[in-house]
């Protein structure tokens, strides 16, 4: 058992996040300091309690790996487990946490130019209440154990999600955000019915309880059929949020209009809750083996595939910068759905450590589009950026280095994942596939 | 199978209902409507939950005196309260997203005098962004809900090219 302090580690990190969604509005914008870096106030608030909220995660990831029992549950409300409500804390999850956060601090600090360009100063606090709330809800996601509880949030992630891109002024912004609405709408539908119909079955919202009640399910035969259903409601549900291919026409729109920042969040981390959510639920609610029983892996597997090589593709036909590295992201999010849908041990690790890189390598990108769009006039076209180099060299050096990752070039981060990926395809029995789609995606990227 | 729909006939409603909401977000082309549909299916899926809650001839779990003017405290007498919990949960989430959509769709009504989201793709390509408060008269025709969409797009486009004639008369003027 870690100490105490570690303890209260996941409880304090999503409570301190939703406390500085509470308190940005307050703050006032033009305090008697001088703005650093066209920074707000607010804004430089939100940029400590996210470190703050890092330096915690690395503690607990510390404490975790310390003591002997490596996961832990918090209870909230000190009701017992089947009925109260409870956090989990284990390696992965204080490791995402710690990866998000410094992901989201460095897309907030790295881009206060264009959010400065972007937005108005009176609606700068808005932005960080924004923040703060995709904070929460991402470390809430990470961290929940309750099954309900994950649904609140997810809705709560709509929200902020739809609203960080709406707040940027222009009716373009406006028109993709209520476009992610509605598709982001149709998704949480989808699983709330999933959860509902889990709950019916099972009797139970906590994870490792409806574990125990679905393997009765299984050896027992009855109520198979309204399972399976709750399992497809709840991927294809999943599956919209975290644009996998068929269902991701709302990402380019969405993350191409946004402003800088609000990319970044949106692409690196926000797809990425939802993600670890699907991971989470076939790993602690499913069990691998009734996912490979009830099919789901191979469904998975073939829309990874499609994502990796259909994604690429329309990258390449797009004209405007941000869009092309948007569309980028949803043959990344193939990958992802490649290594979960291996549903081996191998391919979730290489799935997970590919989350983890691409929430790195994506705002870096985002980040270094636009300081190139910066420096050519905040202009967007491919051909505009031309020459842009010269006049941002570090955005230059950043967006080849990124480029590099995404093709899985050695001695790159991109390369550590994909090469993980492929051994998990090694072992699986689906391997010819997994490579050639593999190999295609790569070579669509470079 | 036709049995089981009857025995169950409050779970097989809450199911076509929330297939009728689905299809109208999906389908719809107007904002409004996408909307309502969200709340159809919302509301289903409430339905769904306190069917599911209901056991026949318990109460509400609310403490309570009998005909003997004893309190009935037995877990026998009530019915499932977590589903209820579960509804006036849902029922924040679904008002709060469907108060965020409208004023969303406001806003898209602001920049460009239509509650149609691919109408509003096309008025874009065509670099047609009405300014705050200058949507008044001259596209009366985007203002019809439900009109068949080809004659809006036609509207449209007919508005867009006399608002750049318009702009370019302008300029030539300056």
């Amino acid at each position: 058992m870690p100490n105490a302090f570690a303890f209260n580690i996941p409880f304090v990190s999503i409570f301190l996040a939703m406390l500085t969604a509470i308190i940005t509005p307050l703050i006032p914008v033009k305090a008697g300091i001088k703005n650093i870096n066209k920074a707000t106030l607010p804004e430089r608030v939100t940029c400590c309690v996210i470190a703050l909220i890092g330096v915690l995660s690395a503690l607990l990831l510390f404490a975790l790996n310390a003591d002997e029992p490596i996961s832990f549950r918090f209870m909230m409300g000190h009701f017992p487990a089947p009925w109260g409500n409870e956090l989990r804390a284990g390696p992965l999850e204080a490791f995402l946490a710690l990866a998000f956060s410094i992901s989201m601090l460095l897309s907030l600090t790295g881009n206060f130019d264009a959010t400065a360009y972007d937005i108005s100063e009176r609606r700068r606090p808005a932005f960080c209440v924004l923040v703060n709330l995709l904070m929460a809800s991402l470390l809430a996601l990470l961290y929940t154990n309750d099954l309900f509880t994950a649904y609140v949030f997810i809705e709560i992630n709509t929200i902020a999600s739809c609203a960080i891109v709406a707040v940027k002024e222009g009716g373009k912004a406006v028109r993709a955000a209520l476009r992610y609405l509605v598709l982001s709408m149709a998704g949480s539908g989808l699983i709330l019915i999933s959860i509902c119909i889990l709950y019916d079955i099972t009797g139970h919202l906590l994870m490792e309880p409806m574990h125990n009640a679905i393997i009765n399910i299984i050896n027992t035969g009855n109520y198979i059929n309204p399972l399976t259903v709750a399992l497809y409601l709840m991927t294809v549900g999943l599956a919209v949020k975290s644009a996998l291919y068929p269902f991701a026409s709302w990402l380019h729109d969405a993350h191409g209009s946004a402003t800088n920042a609000s990319s970044s969040i949106l692409s690196g981390l926000v797809l990425k809750g939802h993600i670890f959510l699907i991971i989470k639920i076939f790993c602690r609610i499913f069990g691998i083996d009734i996912i490979h029983l009830l099919r789901m892996d191979t469904q998975l597997l073939i829309f990874g595939l499609l994502g990796m090589i259909m994604g690429s593709v329309h990258a390449i036909g797009q004209s405007e910068a941000k869009e092309m590295v948007a569309w980028s992201s949803v043959a990344q999010v193939g990958y992802i759905f490649l290594g979960i849908g291996l549903n081996s041990n191998a391919g979730i690790a290489a799935a997970c450590l590919h989350v983890t890189i691409h929430a790195m390598i994506k705002p870096m990108l985002f980040t270094a589009v636009g300081g190139l769009s910066a420096a050519a006039g905040h202009k967007k076209g491919l051909h505009e950026l031309m020459g842009t180099f010269y006049a941002n060299r570090w955005a230059g050096i950043g967006f080849m280095a990124g480029a590099c990752s995404m093709m899985g070039i050695p001695t790159f981060a991109g390369f550590a994942s994909k090469l993980s990926l492929t051994m998990a395809a090694f072992e699986s029995r689906a391997i010819i596939w997994a490579l050639a789609a593999l190999a295609a995606s790569s070579v669509l990227n470079a | 199978m036709l049995n089981r729909l009857l025995l169950n006939h409050y779970e097989a409603a809450a199911v076509i209902l929330s297939c009728i909401g689905l299809t109208n977000l999906l389908l719809q082309r107007n904002m409004i409507k996408k909307i309502i549909g969200l709340n159809i299916m919302d509301t289903a899926v409430y339905l769904f939950l306190a069917a599911k809650g209901y056991i026949s001839g318990r109460t509400a779990p609310i403490y309570y005196l009998d005909a003997n003017g004893e309190w009935v405290n037995q877990v026998q007498a009530y019915v499932n309260p977590v589903p209820a919990g579960l509804v006036l949960t849902g029922i924040v989430v679904s008002v709060s997203v469907t108060a965020f959509a409208l004023a969303l769709t406001l806003r898209l009504y602001e920049h460009y005098g239509t509650l149609n989201i691919d109408e509003a793709l096309f008025l874009l390509e065509h670099k047609y962004e009405l300014e705050y408060s200058s949507y008044n008269d001259d596209d009366e025709l985007l203002y019809e809900f439900g009109v068949d969409n080809r004659d809006m797009i036609k509207a449209a486009n007919e508005a867009a090219s006399k608002s750049m004639n318009d702009k370019g008369g302008d300029e030539d003027h300056a």
